[in-house]
C-alpha cells in the first residue's frame, strides 16, 4: 500500500434509483491541495460529504491516515471545513466563533485566547474578535470560516464552494491568500468547485468529475494540455471540436489528410466519424511554404480582447466555425481582418482526437 | 443473522457500535416526539371512531350508531344548519377582512396604527364574550333589540355576528400576510401600461391573493363549524353540529351518539385542512426572492374614503367589547345601573369562583412552557437531524394532525382514552396535567409550522460544522439554534398561553371539580343565568390575555436589544 493520507475505494452512492457517485476510487498524499471540479450535479459535493461524514457513502471505504473511516459519524472523524454559505453562528462573536470548538477540547482559557489571538492576525482580522459576523463583510466572514475551521488543527482542511458566494475582485484575493494559507499549514485540503479558473489556479491535482464518475486526474497541467475525454476537453478551457473520420490511421478533415502526434487513445478500432481537438491559442497562421496540417480559412469576426484577439473562422470543408486566438503580434505581422483569407495550421501536437 | 443491509440503515450491525451516543439520541429523541404524538392525538382519535361503532356495552355494532342517527332529522338537521352558518359567516368575514387588510397595506389611512391594534382585539377573548355581549346589546333586555326589527338575535343571526366578530382578527392577519407578500414593480408596470386602478386590482391584486383569500376562507369556515362556545350561548334552540356533540354527551350521556357526531364533524374540518395544504404548497413557489416591497403613496381621497369605510368595523369592534365591559360593571341590569364591582365576585357565584381563574392561569402557563419546548424540540429534529428521513416525515406529519381535529372532538376523544380503565395513563384523567396534555395537543400545529420556518430561516450547515468542530449538537442547539431562534420561541408561547386561557370546546368535557377553569366558568355560569358575572370572567380573561400581550411585546423589544444584538448592522 502506498503512503496516501486519504484513499477513496470504489465508493457508490445512490439517492433511490438515481447515482449520484459511481465507483469513486482515488489517493490523495499529504499535504496536497486536490480540488473536485465539475459541473453542477456531477456528484463533487457528494463526494466531499461522504469524506465528511455527513452523508454516508452507500458502498466503498474511505481510510484516513491509515485508518478505516468509512462509517464513523462526522464528531469520530479529524477535518475542519468551509462551506460556500459561511455558516459562521450569527449570534456569537467573531472570537468565539473560532474558539467554539476549542471550547470543547477543554484548553485552557488563556491558551483558547491566545489561539484566537494568531488565527485572527492570521486572517488579517486581529481587531475583529469583538464583532459579530453580520458586521463583517462576505470575504472576511469567509476568512472567519476558514480560521474557525482550522482553529482545532485538523488533519484535512474540506472548502465546499468556498469562494463562489463572493464578489470577483475578493474572490480572486482570497484565491491566493487560502492557497497561501494552505501551503503555510501544509494541511491536505479538498476544495470542491466549479470554477475551472479556481482549480487550475489553485490546485496540486484536480479531479473531474462529471455524472458521478471521475472523468480525470491529474495536475492542472496535464488537464488542461492534455485532456484524457472529450467531456475534460470540452469542459477545462475552450476547445473547438473539428469534425473528421479516420480510415486506418490516417485522419482526414474533408479531403485533406492530417497527422496527429498529440496524445489520444484512440486505436484504429475506432474507425469512422470522430472529431480532432484543439485549442484556440494553438492555431498558427503559416509562414512557411510547407503544406502539412493546413487548412484554409477565411476571418469571419474578429473581437478585441486586450492582449489578444479572438476570432471566428470559416475553415474550408468545415460546417461550423472554429474559435481561435492570436496575439496581437501576430494581428500586426500577419495584417489579420475581417474578410481576409489566412492559411492555418495546426500543429500536429497540438492536436487532439476525440470519438464524435 | 442477515443484516448485511445493502443499501446499509443506521442499524447495520458492523455499524450500530460506531453510532455514537450524539447520533443515539438524536434517534431516540424522534421516537420520544413520535411516541408523544401517537399517545396524545392518534390513540385518542381512534378511540372516538372505534366508539362510534359500538353499543353502550362495547360490542362492535358496525354503522348501526351512524343510522339512528341518519334517522333523528333533528340532528340531521343541526349539519345544514352548521354548514349555512359556517357558509354566511365566512362570506361576511371575508369581504370585511379584505376591505380592512387593503385599508391597512396599500393605503396611508389615517389612524392606521390604532386600527391595526384594535382589529386584534376579538383574539383575546374567548368566542363566548362576543355571544354575550350580544344578549346585552339585542337581547330581550338589550338596549339596541328595536334594530334587529322583530328578529331574535337568539338564533343563526345571533351565531353569525358573534362568530364573524370572533373570526375577523384571524382572517385580516392571513390576508394582510398574503397583501404585503407582493412586489412593486407588477404595480409600476400596470401603471406604465396605463392600466386603471379597477382593472388593476382585478389584474393584479386580486390573483396575487388569491391562496391568502382561499387559505383564510377555509380557516374561518373551519373556525366556525367547529365552534361551540357562541352557539352555545346565544344559539337559542338552533341546533349545529358542535352543540349537538355536548348535548348528547353532557345532556344525555349518550357517549356513543356523541361519537357519531365527532366523526361526521371531523369531515369538514379534515376538508378544509386537506385544501389548506395544498393552497399552503401553491402559496410557496408564487413567491419570489427579490421582489420590491409595495409601499403605499399618499392619497387623501382613497385614504380617508378607506378610514370611513372602516369605521363600522371598528365601531362594531369597540361597541362589543366595550359593552362587554360596561355590562360586567353594571351591578343589576338593566335595573340598577350603577357601576360596581359585585360581578366580580366570584367566590359568591357557582361556577368555581376565583380559583378557577387561577387554574387557568396556572394551565396557560404549564401548557405554554411544556408546549414550547415539546414542540420546539419536535420541530428541531424534523428540520435538523441528518438522515432517518422516514421517521422524521413521519414526526412532521403527525404534527399535521391537530390542525384537521375540533377541539370538542379532540376533548371526547380524550375522555374515550384516558378514562378507560385498561388504560395505563388512566391517573391522568381528571387532573391539571391531561388538561394541558389536551391544549397542547390541541394548538399543536401552529406552533409547530411557526417552529419549522424559523428553523429553516437558519443555516443547514451549523450542524455539520459543530460536528467537524467535535462539538455535540446539543451544545450547538443550546449556544446557537435556540438564541437564534428566540423570537419564535415567545411568539409560539405567548400563542399557547392566549389559547389555553380561552379554550372551551377542548377542555369541556376534562375538567373536574378541582381543576375548573375560568374559560369553562364563562360557560358554566351563563347557563346558570348568572350572565353579569359569565361576562365579568370572559372580560377578565381578556384582559389577562392583553396583558400578556403587552408583557410579550415588552419582552420582545428588550430581548432584541439586549441578546440579539447581532442582528442589527450598526451595533458595535
Amino acid at each position: 500500500m502506498s503512503r496516501s493520507y486519504l484513499t477513496i475505494k470504489n465508493v457508490h452512492k445512490h439517492f433511490g434509483d438515481f447515482v449520484a457517485l459511481k465507483d469513486i476510487s482515488l489517493e490523495i498524499q499529504e499535504g496536497e491541495f486536490v480540488c473536485f471540479l465539475g459541473p453542477s450535479g456531477c456528484g463533487k459535493t457528494t463526494l466531499l460529504r461522504a469524506v465528511a461524514g455527513l452523508d454516508m457513502q452507500t458502498e466503498g471505504e474511505i481510510f484516513q491516515s491509515g485508518k478505516n473511516i468509512s462509517w464513523l459519524p462526522p464528531e469520530h472523524r479529524d477535518f475542519g471545513i468551509v462551506f460556500q454559505s459561511y455558516a459562521l453562528f450569527p449570534n456569537l462573536t467573531v472570537a468565539e466563533n473560532i474558539a467554539y470548538g476549542l471550547r470543547n477540547q477543554k484548553v485552557r482559557r488563556a491558551d483558547i485566547r491566545d489561539r484566537v489571538d494568531e488565527l485572527l492576525a492570521m486572517i488579517g482580522l486581529p481587531d475583529s474578535g469583538k464583532k459579530f459576523p453580520s458586521q463583517l463583510s462576505g470575504g472576511q466572514q469567509q476568512r472567519v470560516a476558514l480560521a474557525r475551521a482550522i482553529a482545532t488543527k485538523p488533519g484535512l482542511l474540506l472548502l465546499d464552494e468556498p469562494l463562489s458566494a463572493l464578489d470577483a475582485r475578493v474572490r480572486l484575493h482570497l484565491r491566493q491568500e487560502i492557497k497561501s494559507l494552505q501551503r503555510q499549514l501544509g494541511v491536505t485540503t479538498i476544495m470542491v468547485t466549479h470554477d475551472q479558473e479556481e482549480a487550475l489556479s489553485m490546485a496540486d491535482k484536480i479531479v473531474v468529475m462529471n455524472q458521478g464518475v471521475i472523468e480525470q486526474i491529474g495536475t492542472p497541467e496535464e488537464i488542461y494540455s492534455n485532456p484524457a475525454t472529450r467531456f475534460v476537453a470540452s469542459f477545462v478551457g475552450t476547445m473547438n471540436f473539428i469534425p473528421a473520420h479516420l480510415e486506418g490511421d490516417r485522419v482526414c478533415v474533408g479531403t485533406r489528410e492530417m497527422s496527429c502526434r498529440g496524445h489520444h487513445n484512440l486505436t484504429c478500432q475506432h474507425q469512422g466519424e470522430m472529431n480532432i481537438a484543439i485549442r484556440p491559442e494553438d492555431f498558427r497562421v503559416r509562414y512557411n511554404g510547407d503544406a502539412t496540417n493546413t487548412l484554409r480559412a477565411d476571418v469571419r469576426h474578429m473581437e478585441f480582447l486586450g492582449s489578444f484577439v479572438r476570432t471566428e473562422l470559416d475553415l474550408d470543408g468545415v460546417g461550423d466555425p472554429v474559435v481561435a486566438d492570436f496575439s496581437m503580434n501576430d494581428v500586426r505581422d500577419m495584417n489579420i481582418q475581417v474578410g481576409r483569407e489566412l492559411m492555418l495550421d495546426l500543429p500536429e501536437n497540438r492536436l487532439h482526437l476525440f470519438e464524435h | 443473522m442477515s443484516v448485511a443491509l445493502s443499501p446499509p440503515g443506521f442499524l447495520a450491525k458492523n455499524r450500530l457500535g460506531k453510532l455514537g451516543l450524539d447520533r443515539g439520541l438524536q434517534i431516540a429523541g424522534v421516537l420520544v416526539g413520535i411516541l408523544f404524538l401517537i399517545v396524545t392525538m392518534v390513540l385518542p382519535l381512534y378511540a372516538i371512531l372505534s366508539k362510534s361503532v359500538e353499543n353502550k356495552d362495547g360490542d362492535f355494532i358496525g354503522l348501526a350508531n351512524y343510522l339512528k342517527y341518519a334517522s333523528n332529522p333533528s340532528l340531521l338537521n343541526s349539519i345544514s344548519n352548521s354548514f349555512t352558518i359556517a357558509i354566511i359567516t365566512t362570506l361576511i368575514v371575508i369581504s370585511l377582512a379584505l376591505m380592512t387588510a387593503y385599508a391597512l397595506t396599500r393605503t396611508c389611512m389615517p389612524f392606521k396604527g390604532v386600527v391595526r391594534v384594535l382589529v386584534m382585539g376579538p383574539i383575546f377573548a374567548p368566542s363566548l364574550l362576543p355571544a354575550i355581549s350580544l344578549v346585552y346589546l339585542f337581547g330581550n333586555q338589550g338596549v339596541l333589540k328595536s334594530w334587529l326589527m322583530g328578529e331574535s338575535v337568539y338564533g343563526p343571526i345571533g351565531i353569525v355576528i358573534s362568530l364573524a366578530f370572533w373570526c375577523f382578527p384571524h382572517a385580516v392577519m392571513i390576508i394582510t400576510t398574503a397583501l404585503s407578500n407582493t412586489d412593486a414593480r407588477l404595480y409600476e408596470s400596470a401603471r406604465a401600461l396605463r392600466t386603471s386602478p379597477i382593472r388593476t386590482f382585478f389584474t393584479v391584486t386580486l390573483p396575487s391573493i388569491k391562496y391568502g383569500l382561499i387559505s383564510a376562507s377555509f380557516v374561518v369556515f373551519t373556525l366556525v363549524i367547529t365552534d361551540f362556545g357562541a352557539p352555545k350561548v346565544i344559539g337559542g334552540q338552533y341546533n349545529v353540529l358542535a352543540t349537538d356533540i355536548y348535548k348528547q354527551v353532557i345532556g344525555q350521556q349518550n357517549f356513543q351518539m356523541g361519537a357519531v357526531v365527532s366523526v361526521i364533524l371531523l369531515l369538514p374540518a379534515i376538508l378544509a385542512f386537506a385544501v389548506d395544504r395544498w393552497v399552503q404548497r401553491k402559496q410557496v413557489s408564487l413567491l419570489t426572492a427579490r421582489a420590491e416591497p409595495l409601499l403605499p403613496k399618499k392619497s387623501p381621497l382613497k385614504d380617508n374614503v378607506m378610514l370611513l369605510l372602516c369605521l363600522p368595523v371598528i365601531i362594531t369592534i369597540i361597541g362589543v367589547l366595550g359593552m362587554a365591559v360596561y355590562a360586567s360593571l353594571v351591578t343589576f341590569w338593566p335595573y340598577n345601573l350603577e357601576l360596581s364591582f359585585n360581578n366580580y365576585q366570584f367566590d359568591l357565584m357557582d361556577g368555581g369562583g376565583w380559583e378557577a381563574y387561577y387554574n387557568s392561569l396556572e394551565m396557560a402557563l404549564y401548557t405554554a412552557l411544556f408546549g414550547t419546548a415539546i414542540i420546539f424540540t419536535n420541530a428541531y429534529l424534523v428540520e435538523k437531524v441528518p438522515g432517518i428521513t422516514g421517521l422524521r416525515t413521519l414526526l412532521h406529519l403527525g404534527a399535521m394532525i391537530p390542525l384537521a381535529v375540533p377541539g370538542l372532538v379532540l376533548g371526547l376523544a380524550y375522555i374515550f382514552f384516558f378514562n378507560s380503565p385498561s388504560n395505563p395513563l388512566n391517573g391522568l384523567y381528571g387532573t391539571l396535567a391531561i388538561l394541558v396534555i389536551c391544549t397542547i395537543a390541541h394548538y399543536y400545529t401552529v406552533c409547530h409550522l411557526t417552529a419549522v420556518t424559523a428553523l429553516k430561516q437558519i443555516d443547514s450547515e451549523f450542524e455539520a460544522v459543530s460536528a467537524s468542530l467535535k462539538v455535540p449538537f446539543y451544545v450547538t442547539f443550546w449556544r446557537v439554534t435556540l438564541p437564534v431562534c428566540m423570537p419564535a420561541l415567545l411568539d409560539i408561547f405567548i400563542y399557547l398561553y392566549v389559547n389555553a386561557m380561552n379554550t372551551v370546546s377542548a377542555v369541556v368535557f376534562l375538567y373536574s371539580s378541582n381543576t375548573m377553569l375560568a374559560s369553562v366558568a364563562v360557560l358554566n355560569m351563563d347557563d346558570a343565568g348568572d350572565i353579569a358575572p359569565a361576562a365579568a370572567m370572559g372580560v377578565l380573561l381578556m384582559f389577562t390575555c392583553i396583558g400578556i400581550k403587552l408583557l410579550h411585546w415588552g419582552m420582545s423589544h428588550l430581548l432584541l436589544k439586549r441578546t440579539q444584538r447581532w442582528r442589527h448592522k450598526s451595533a458595535t
